[in-house]
C-alpha cells in the first residue's frame, strides 16, 4: 500500500465535490493489507458490541441441542437461527447463584448474568455493555444506543458502574430522529462545515462542566458520588457535540435510512412489538454501519412480559405460570408460540447484520452480538440451564459454530469470556458463586 | 447505588461550611450528614416550568424514569443519578423550552429588558435576565460569578450567532440541565441558635417547602423569606407555610402526592386491548388519572373532607368518554359542544361503585391488558394504600395444579387463584393479596362493571383482617376503618416531602393525633407536617445508614 491516495480525493472526484449519500463501493486502496480496514484513512474501525434482550426464556427440553462442539444439530426452538448456526455460539447449562439472597424473579437472574452480582435488592450497576463499551465505545456520537420494542423505557439492561439503568428509546421514530436528524452527518458527504449552534451549545456546555469543583466543594461525599455520575453523563453530552464537530470519516457500508412511518399506538401484542423490533434492528445496523455508536442494546420487554398473541386475553407471562403441558406436544404450546417468535426476530436481526458489507467480511463478523434472557426454563422462572448465544466472530477473535454445555457453571463465565473477546482487561468477574476466572477458551481464535 | 452513597454518607461531614477539623479521617463519624440531593420528578419539572415562564410553554419529551422506592417515586430521588441518555433527553427538553422563551412572540413577555440590538451581543440586558431568571430556575440567586460566566457566554453566542436571544436560549438551555436545576439540594450551614449544629440553609428550606406544598419551584416571596432568614423563625416558618397552604397551588402539591402514592406513573406502559375494551381509548386512559385527581381534590380541598371517606365517596367527576367506559348515564345539561368536559357525578346510594379504589384508576392501572388480576389489585391496595409489603414470588415454583389439565377448568379468576394456592410455596403471599382483590372483580380490566366472567357468575365475598364483606362496596367501608390507612397516608406524606421515612418520636405521635382529631383534615396533616421541626432536620449518620 505505498500509494496514498486520500480517499475523501477520490470521493469529490467521483462526485465532483457535491454531498450526496450513495452506498460506495469499496476501493482496494482503502483496504489495509489484512484487507480487513474500509475508512479513508485505512484506520480498522473498532470492534462493536451489542445486546439483544428476550424475556422468560426457552421452553425445557425444546431449545438445548443433544450434541455438543462444532457438529450439532439445532433444537426445534432454535430453528430459526438455522442460518446463522456457523456464525453463533451456543451456550447451555450455567446457571446464577443465589448465595442466599432473595430472588426476585425477572432481576436478579439478570443482575447476576449481567453484572455478574447477586445482591438481593434492585440494586443494578456496571452491566457488561457498559465494561465493553469503556473500551470500544469512545470516539462515536452515542456512548450506545439502547432500545424496548414493548414501549416500555424502563425495559433496558444497560447501567453504567456509577449510574442506574439507561432509558430506553421505545419509538422508532424517535430514533430516527436522534440518530439521523437534523443533527446527523453523512460520513461520506464530500463537505464539512461545523454547525455554528453546536459549537455554542458546546462552549455552554463547558461552562457547567467547570463549575463541577464548586459545586463538589459546597456538598458531602454522598451527594459527590451522585453527581459525579451526572457529570459523567455531562462530559458523554460534551462528546456528543465534540464529535459533531470534526469531519467524520468516510465509512463504506454508510447508507442513511429511510424515515420510518408514525409509531404504531401502546399495543401489547407481540406481533407489533416484533414489527418495531425490525424497524429497530435496522436502525441500528444503519448506525453502527454509519459510526455513530459502537454499542447498542435491545430488549423486546422487561423479564415479566406483558406480550400477548392477539384475540388472547393473558399474556406471555401468565401462560408460563398457568398453561398446562400439551400433553401430546410435551411443552407449553402458547409460550412456545412467543419463544419462536423472539427467536425469528433474533434471526432478522443478524441477517441484517450480516447482510452489511463491510471489506472483505460483514458487520456481523466485525462485531459481537450478545444474546440473553432472565429465566432458565420460564414454567419454573428457573435460574438454571440458561439460554445464551452469541453471534459474529469481532474480526476474526472469537471461534462460533459450536455449542457449549457447561451444566451448574456460573453463567457469569459467558460474562467473562464476552469482555475478555471484546478487549476488556478483566481476568476475574463476579462476585461470590458468581465470580469466576476461567472463561470458555475454547472459543478464543 | 444506595448502599455506595450510604456508606460514602456515613463517612464525611458535608464541607459547606464544616470546620476543617471535622473533615480528618481520624476524627470521629460526624453527628449529622447533608440529606442527599433529590433528582427533580417530570411532574415538578414540569410545573415549575409553567410557574416561571407561564402556561404557554410547552414542555415536550420524554424524561429519565423515576424510581419507586418505599412506596414513592419522591423517597426514590434520593437514589438517582442522571444517566448518559437521559441527560440527552433533558437536553432536548430543555432546548426545546428555551426556545420557546425567547421566540419572537414570547420575548417581550419573558425576557426582562429588551437588547439595544436583536443582532449584538448586550451584557446589560443578558445580566438582568440571568440574574432574574436564573434565581427562579436555581431556586436560589446566583453567585456572581456565575452571572458573570454566563453573560460572558451568552455575549459569545450571541455574537457567533449574530442573535441575541439565541446566545439567552443558549444559556437557559444550560442552566435547564445543570445540576443545580435537575436536582434539588439540601446545603446546610452553622445554625447560630445551636453552636456546634447544624441546620438546612434558607433557600434549602425554601425549595423543599415549595416542592412539597406546591410541586414547583419557590415563587419570589418564599425566596425573599429564605434571604431574610424568616424561614429560620418559628412565626416566619408560619407566615410563609400558611400563606402556602392557602393558595391555590396548593392543588398541585396534592395532585402531585396522590399521583406519586398511587403509581400513576405507570400510566405511561399501560394499555388494554382495544378488542376486548374498545371503550378503553386513549383519551379515556389520560382521563381516568385525571378523574381521581379530581375527586380527591374536591373532596380533600375544597370540601375539606375526611381521607378516609376518599374510599367511599360516591361523589366523582366524569367526561362522557369515561362515562361509557363506565356504562353509566351521564346527564350533559349545559353544554353538548364539549365531549370532554368534566361534569360531577355522584353515584347512587346503593351503588357498589363508590370511593377511589372502584375508579379505573386503581382498578384498570393495576391490571394486565387482556385480564383482571386479584393478585395485582391486592398487592396494590396492601403496598400503595395501606403501606404494607408483599414479598416478591419464589423463584423455580412448580404450577402442577393450575397446569394439570384433568383438573375442571377454571373460569373464573376465583377458581383459578384457589387452585395455584392450595401449592405451599405460593398460599402465604397469596393469602394477603388474592382476598381483597377478589372483591374487586366486577371490574374487569379496564375498569368496566361486571357480572360475569367467561359465562359464570363472579363471586365478591371477601375477607380482611378477619373481617368478612362482599363487593366493591363492602371493601371500600372495611378500607375506611382500617387503622392501617391513615397511618399509611400520614407516613407517605412525610417520605413525599423529605425523602425519607419519619422517626417514631413524641412529634410524630403528635402530628397523627392531631391529623386523627382534625378527622383526618388533608391540607391540616401537610401544613402540619411542614411545621413539624422534623420536616428540616438534618439526618443523624446513624439513621441516614441503615
Amino acid at each position: 500500500m505505498d500509494l496514498k491516495i486520500d480517499r475523501r480525493q477520490v470521493l469529490r472526484g467521483m462526485m465532483a465535490g457535491s454531498a450526496v449519500t450513495v452506498g460506495l463501493p469499496i476501493l482496494d486502496c482503502q483496504l489495509n493489507a489484512n484487507g480487513d480496514a474500509f475508512a479513508a484513512t485505512g484506520a480498522r474501525i473498532p470492534p462493536r458490541f451489542g445486546t439483544w434482550f428476550w424475556g422468560l426464556g426457552l421452553n425445557e427440553g425444546e431449545w438445548q441441542p443433544k450434541q455438543t462442539g462444532t457438529n450439532y444439530e439445532l433444537s426445534r426452538q432454535l430453528v430459526a437461527l438455522k442460518r446463522h448456526q456457523k456464525k453463533m455460539v451456543l451456550f447451555s447449562g450455567g446457571q446464577v447463584f443465589l448465595d442466599g439472597a432473595a430472588n426476585n424473579t425477572h432481576f436478579t437472574g439478570v443482575q447476576g448474568l449481567m453484572t455478574g452480582k447477586v445482591t438481593g435488592s434492585a440494586e443494578y450497576f456496571g452491566s457488561i455493555d457498559t465494561l465493553v463499551a469503556d473500551v470500544v465505545g469512545n470516539g462515536t456520537r452515542f456512548r450506545s444506543i439502547d432500545v424496548s420494542c414493548d414501549g416500555d423505557p424502563k425495559a433496558c439492561w444497560s447501567a453504567r458502574k456509577d449510574s442506574g439503568k439507561q432509558p430506553a428509546e421505545v419509538s422508532p421514530i424517535a430514533l430516527y430522529t436522534r440518530i439521523f436528524g437534523p443533527e446527523y452527518q453523512d460520513p461520506n458527504a464530500a463537505d464539512f462545515k461545523p454547525d455554528p449552534g453546536v459549537m455554542v451549545r458546546r462552549s455552554a456546555l463547558s461552562a457547567v462542566s467547570e463549575e463541577r469543583a464548586s459545586l463538589m466543594g459546597k456538598l458531602g461525599a454522598a451527594d459527590k458520588a451522585k453527581l459525579d455520575s451526572y457529570f459523567t453523563s455531562l462530559r458523554a453530552l460534551e462528546q456528543k457535540l465534540e464529535i459533531q464537530l470534526q469531519k467524520p470519516e468516510p465509512l463504506q457500508a454508510c447508507t442513511k435510512p429511510s424515515k420510518p412511518k408514525e409509531d404504531e399506538q401502546l399495543s401489547t401484542l407481540a406481533t407489533v412489538a416484533m414489527e418495531r423490533h425490525d424497524v429497530f434492528a435496522g436502525l441500528i445496523a444503519h448506525a453502527l454501519a454509519c459510526g455513530q455508536t459502537r454499542v447498542f442494546n435491545l430488549s423486546i420487554t422487561q423479564g415479566m412480559s406483558g406480550l400477548r398473541k392477539e384475540g388472547e386475553p393473558s399474556s406471555h407471562h401468565t401462560y408460563t405460570h398457568e398453561e398446562p403441558i400439551d400433553s401430546t406436544a410435551g411443552y407449553q404450546i402458547k409460550c412456545d408460540w412467543f419463544s419462536m417468535l423472539y427467536m425469528q426476530g433474533l434471526a432478522n436481526f443478524v441477517t441484517i447484520l450480516d447482510s452489511i458489507q463491510e471489506g472483505d467480511r460483514t458487520m456481523l463478523d466485525r462485531m459481537m452480538m450478545f444474546a440473553f434472557t432472565d429465566h432458565g426454563a420460564p414454567r419454573l422462572h428457573s435460574l438454571r440451564n440458561y439460554p445464551i448465544m452469541l453471534f459474529g466472530s469481532v474480526d476474526g477473535r472469537m471461534k462460533t459454530g459450536m455449542h457449549i454445555a457447561s451444566p451448574g457453571d456460573a453463567v457469569t463465565r459467558v460474562g467473562l469470556t464476552v469482555q475478555q473477546v471484546m478487549g476488556v482487561s478483566v481476568s476475574a468477574w463476579g462476585v461470590g458463586s458468581n465470580r469466576v476466572t476461567n472463561p470458555y477458551s475454547e472459543v478464543f481464535a | 447505588m444506595l448502599k455506595r452513597v450510604l456508606v460514602l454518607a456515613a463517612s464525611v461531614l458535608p464541607l459547606m461550611g464544616s470546620p476543617a477539623s471535622l473533615s480528618s479521617a481520624t476524627d470521629p463519624v460526624p453527628a449529622v450528614v447533608a440529606p442527599s440531593p433529590l433528582r427533580i420528578s417530570p411532574a415538578f419539572y414540569k410545573q415549575s416550568i409553567i410557574d416561571i415562564f407561564g402556561p404557554s410553554i410547552d414542555v415536550e419529551g420524554r424524561f429519565e424514569p423515576e424510581e419507586r422506592e418505599e412506596g414513592l417515586m419522591a423517597v426514590g430521588a434520593r437514589k438517582v443519578s442522571v444517566t448518559d441518555a437521559g441527560l440527552e433527553l433533558y437536553d432536548d427538553i430543555a432546548r426545546g423550552i428555551a426556545a420557546q422563551v425567547v421566540d419572537e412572540k414570547r420575548r417581550t413577555a419573558l425576557i426582562p429588558c429588551k437588547p439595544q440590538s436583536a443582532t449584538a451581543a448586550d451584557d446589560a440586558c443578558a445580566r438582568t435576565f440571568v440574574t432574574q431568571t436564573g434565581r427562579l430556575v436555581f431556586r436560589r440567586p446566583l453567585t456572581e460569578q456565575e452571572i458573570a460566566t454566563k453573560v460572558k457566554l451568552a455575549g459569545e453566542a450571541a455574537t457567533t450567532l449574530k442573535d441575541f436571544y439565541a446566545g439567552l436560549g443558549a444559556i437557559l438551555g444550560d442552566m435547564l440541565i445543570a445540576p443545580d436545576f435537575l436536582f434539588r439540594h439540601r446545603a446546610i450551614e452553622p445554625d447560630p441558635a445551636k453552636p456546634g449544629e447544624y441546620r438546612l440553609d434558607g433557600y434549602s428550606k425554601a425549595a423543599q417547602l415549595a416542592a412539597f406544598l406546591w410541586n414547583s419551584a419557590p415563587d419570589d416571596m418564599l425566596l425573599t423569606a429564605a434571604a431574610t432568614g424568616e424561614l429560620h423563625t418559628a412565626d416566619g416558618l408560619r407566615r410563609q407555610v400558611d400563606r402556602m397552604a392557602s393558595s391555590p397551588a396548593l392543588e398541585s402539591g396534592v395532585r402531585s402526592f396522590f399521583a406519586d402514592m398511587l403509581g400513576f406513573a405507570d400510566f405511561e406502559t399501560l394499555a388494554k386491548d382495544p378488542m376486548f375494551f374498545p371503550a378503553y381509548t386513549i383519551k379515556a386512559k389520560g382521563q381516568t388519572q385525571e378523574q381521581t385527581l379530581r375527586t380527591i381534590v374536591d373532596h380533600l380541598i375544597i370540601r375539606q373532607g375526611d381521607y378516609r371517606d376518599l374510599f367511599t365517596t360516591p361523589r366523582t367527576f366524569l367526561t362522557r368518554s369515561l362515562a361509557a367506559l363506565y356504562n353509566v348515564p351521564l346527564v350533559e345539561l349545559a353544554d353538548n359542544g364539549q365531549p370532554d368536559r368534566w361534569i360531577p357525578f355522584t353515584y347512587p346510594e346503593d351503588d357498589p361503585r363508590a370511593g377511589i379504589l372502584s375508579q379505573a384508576s386503581f382498578v384498570a392501572l393495576h391490571s394486565p391488558s387482556g385480564r383482571s388480576s386479584p393478585t395485582l389489585r391486592g398487592k396494590a391496595l396492601r403496598e400503595n394504600i395501606l403501606c404494607q409489603r408483599v414479598p416478591p414470588p419464589p423463584g423455580d415454583v412448580q404450577f402442577n395444579i393450575v397446569q394439570d389439565t384433568s383438573n375442571p377448568l377454571y373460569k373464573t379468576a376465583r377458581q383459578r387463584l384457589t387452585a395455584h394456592s392450595t401449592s405451599p410455596a405460593c398460599a402465604g403471599c397469596h393469602k394477603i393479596t388474592d382476598p381483597i382483590g377478589l372483591s374487586l372483580e366486577n371490574f374487569d380490566s379496564s375498569g368496566a362493571w361486571r357480572i360475569n366472567e367467561n359465562g359464570a357468575e363472579i363471586d365478591t365475598n371477601a375477607e380482611l383482617n378477619g373481617v368478612k364483606f362482599n363487593g366493591a362496596a363492602g371493601l371500600a367501608k372495611v378500607i375506611r376503618n382500617d387503622a392501617a390507612l391513615t397511618g399509611c397516608v400520614t407516613r407517605r406524606v412525610y417520605a413525599f416531602g423529605v425523602g425519607a421515612q419519619p422517626p417514631r418520636n413524641d412529634e410524630w405521635k403528635a402530628i397523627e393525633k392531631k391529623f386523627a382529631d382534625s378527622k383526618y383534615n388533608f391540607p391540616g396533616l401537610m401544613r402540619q407536617v411542614a411545621l413539624s421541626s422534623m420536616f428540616f432536620a438534618l439526618p443523624s449518620t446513624q439513621e441516614t445508614a441503615k
